[in-house]
């Protein structure tokens, strides 16, 4: 009997649910009235909460940009906090409408999964960490050191990898967590350690003495173009995406801020008027108002301003731009234009 | 002529080897030379570790917050800075951050609706051990209770206003699940329990099965099953709620093993007691209900409790996927804060007092009750 009812409620409860099949992503999320956006909600700069126990960091920005392109407004986003395992299910199974959560795009995720990239925010890598003292300038040198590493991660397979390439020998020191990566490598149990750059320059930034004492070394070892992914199955929306991160790039190059934007549409450069919608109706042929640029910049500003506040060198994370910065500036960073 | 003392004599002071301290000492410490041995190399160990554990904990410990009112960095750098100087335990970490180590992502704005909904929970569960209190109707209060809790969380009714369930975390999401496991894994499992002792073939075999098939599978591949394959068979356009599969997930186990535990229950009453029940003609539910189960579910006490502590504490596996219990919002509070990350130990003793505060409570509550239902009846 119970049973039974308990079948009725559940059928009851997926007839609801399963409303409107074939409606396009953007028309699901206006009349859900939100964004669904896979997020992390513990790494620091990335997606964390804030002092107000809000989520807030580099990729969380870029959901609120989205949001306010398509709502002109920033916060009408619901973070789904995922894992490292289920945020590709979840984004397949529709769970979420967008994944910005330190993902690598990557060949085989890209392929064959249902997934596409839509724009890569940071290009990361892995890299070695060492103290100072050792006088050790080359990953090259490292030969017979102890490595902390994380385990189940890229980064150990990466690590193997390097290591046998250049015919070193290592002895791993594996964590299950980060803070206890940490202390480790502070406490000297390992002579490296090693993780993604933007992970590196945390831990160093935050170094018991002087972050000083610590170097990064030269070499990454593997390429990890961070992107945010979306699903394979609505092509209008995967440009809206692509070109929401887009125009947070073209801004930085056009100096167009959080700050300027509004006066930026007086602006005599066509380009400018483009993006920013005062010429054309590009905005119109992603399925937004042509304001769309000026909502998403108005809100989380442009790229650069996005990166400073969140990892930046004035952050705790203390990360450097490097090749995080424009193509004009000596970086890879390259958005196709707006027109 | 006798001498009869009428007074008795004075009682005299046991002799020093029998009483007082050194006695005790003796007895319990020194009383054999291995026993001797054993307790000086434990004084060594205390020795060596006491003196440096309260200078971390209390004397080198730094308590207040430094900076200025309002501006979270400052504060920040300020505090972490005294820390640092200090040498010891950091407790200002939770003075900085025990808002989001008890409710998580919870919109701070909010914040007195999760904490209502703990005391309410707490005070609820503390209710139910006081046997005055256990009546039918007191049924339906629990369940007004979890109904107020729900609306509280989740808002959207009488203008509160909603906050999805992503944004749920810490105490209230613990306390909540457990609560939750306990109330729906209690009469599943007695209803698995006397279906397996069912004398109905269909009835047993589907029983067996499924308390088998759920005790030879762990809890984590469980709630992996729910938060991964689950949505894949699903259709594309149709979700259920995450907490929600990993609640079901949660009753489902903590049934089959409370399933076994009041099956214990029904096998240790004696025969004649169903012999009886059925010699004064009661039906099967009947006697089941007045005779049977009271006796079994006493007797089943200690294990049901130790279930259910095993239940609150396996709540924290959600953390793989994607969840924030107490525990995890607890790591997250210095772990997502880069100034904060040397404080990593202060965080884990304040995840393992909430669940020492609850878990010591419970296994307290069940030894006074079997006290209470104590009939001098030694099956």
């Amino acid at each position: 009997m119970k049973s039974w009812k308990l079948l009725a409620a559940s059928a009851l409860g997926v007839a609801l649910m399963a409303g409107n099949a074939s409606a396009s992503t953007l028309d699901t999320i206006k009349e859900r009235g939100k964004l669904l956006c896979g997020s992390n909600g513990k790494t620091a700069g990335f997606s964390a909460p804030d002092a107000n126990g809000k989520m807030a960091g580099f990729d969380v920005d870029f959901c609120r940009a989205i949001s306010a392109a398509v709502f002109n407004d920033p916060d009408k986003v619901e973070y789904v906090p995922l894992t490292s395992k289920q945020r590709l299910t979840a984004l397949q199974s529709g769970e979420i409408d967008v994944l910005s959560r330190t993902t690598t795009m990557t060949m085989s995720r890209d392929a064959g999964m249902g997934l596409s990239f839509a724009a890569t925010t940071i290009y990361d890598g892995q890299g070695f960490m060492v103290a100072k003292k050792l006088g050790v300038t080359s990953a090259k040198e490292l030969d017979g050191a102890a490595v902390c590493t994380r385990t189940g991660t890229n980064t150990e397979l990466n690590m193997a990898d390097f290591f046998n390439k250049n015919k070193m020998d290592y002895k791993p020191v594996v964590f299950e967590d980060r803070s206890e990566e940490r202390a480790a490598f502070f406490s000297g149990r390992c002579d490296v350690m090693t993780a993604d750059l933007t992970g590196l320059a945390g831990v160093r930034a935050n170094a018991p003495g002087n972050p000083d004492d610590y170097a990064i070394l030269p070499e990454v070892i593997s390429k990890e173009p961070l992107s945010i992914a979306v699903r394979s199955d609505d092509a209008e929306w995967f440009s809206l995406v692509r070109w929401v991160t887009y125009a947070l790039i073209n801004a930085e190059e056009m100096g167009i801020t959080a700050a300027n934007v509004e006066k930026m549409k007086m602006s005599q450069d066509p380009a400018i008027q483009r993006l920013l919608g005062v010429n054309g109706n590009l905005g119109e042929k992603i399925g937004l108002s042509n304001d769309w640029a000026v909502r998403a910049i108005g809100a989380v500003g442009n790229y650069s301003e996005i990166f400073e506040r969140n990892i930046g060198t004035n952050s705790p994370l203390k990360i450097e731009r490097g090749i995080n910065a424009l193509w004009s500036d000596g970086g890879i960073l390259y958005a196709a234009p707006v027109r | 002529m006798a001498i009869i003392n009428s007074q008795p004599l004075p009682s005299r002071p046991a002799p020093v080897n029998n009483s007082g301290l050194i006695f005790w000492l003796r007895s319990n410490f020194f009383s054999s030379p291995l026993n001797t041995v054993l307790t000086a190399v434990c004084l060594y160990g205390l020795w060596q570790v006491l003196p440096g554990l309260v200078d971390w904990f209390f004397l080198s410990a730094t308590w207040a917050i430094y900076g200025p009112e309002g501006n979270a960095s400052e504060i920040t750098n300020q505090t972490v800075a005294a820390c640092k100087e200090a040498g010891g335990a950091c407790w200002s970490l939770i003075s900085v951050k025990h808002r989001f180590m008890l409710f998580g992502f919870y919109p701070q704005d909010e914040q007195w609706r999760p904490m209502v909904t703990c005391f309410l929970l707490v005070g609820m569960m503390m209710a139910s051990g006081i046997r005055r209190f256990w009546h039918p109707v007191f049924l339906l209060v629990w369940l007004a209770t979890l109904v107020v809790s729900f609306v509280l969380m989740a808002g959207g009714l009488f203008g509160l206003t909603e906050v999805p369930t992503s944004k749920w975390g810490g105490l209230p999401l613990t306390l909540g699940m457990a609560v939750l496991s306990v109330a729906f894994s209690l009469p599943f499992g007695i209803l698995l329990a006397l279906g397996r002792r069912s004398e109905m073939n269909f009835i047993r075999t589907l029983c067996i099965c499924y308390i088998e098939l759920i005790r030879a599978v762990p809890l984590i591949s469980i709630l992996f099953m729910a938060s991964f394959l689950l949505p894949l068979f699903m259709p594309e356009d149709l979700t259920i709620n995450k907490l929600l599969r990993a609640q079901i997930g949660i009753i489902l186990f903590a049934s089959a093993y409370m399933a076994e535990v009041i099956r214990g229950g029904l096998q240790a009453i004696p025969k004649g007691q169903y012999e009886a029940a059925d010699a004064m003609g009661l039906t099967y539910w009947q006697a089941t209900r007045k005779i049977i189960l009271p006796q079994a579910l006493k007797i089943s006490i200690p294990p049901i409790v130790s279930t259910i502590i095993g239940t609150f504490k396996d709540s924290s596996l959600v953390v793989i996927i994607g969840l924030f219990d107490v525990l995890n919002t607890v790591r997250i509070a210095f772990s997502a804060d880069p100034p904060w990350t040397p404080f990593y130990m202060e965080s884990y003793f304040v995840g393992a007092a909430v669940f020492f505060i609850f878990c010591f409570g419970m296994s307290h509550y069940s030894q006074w009750l079997e006290k209470q239902l104590d009939t001098g009846h030694k099956a």
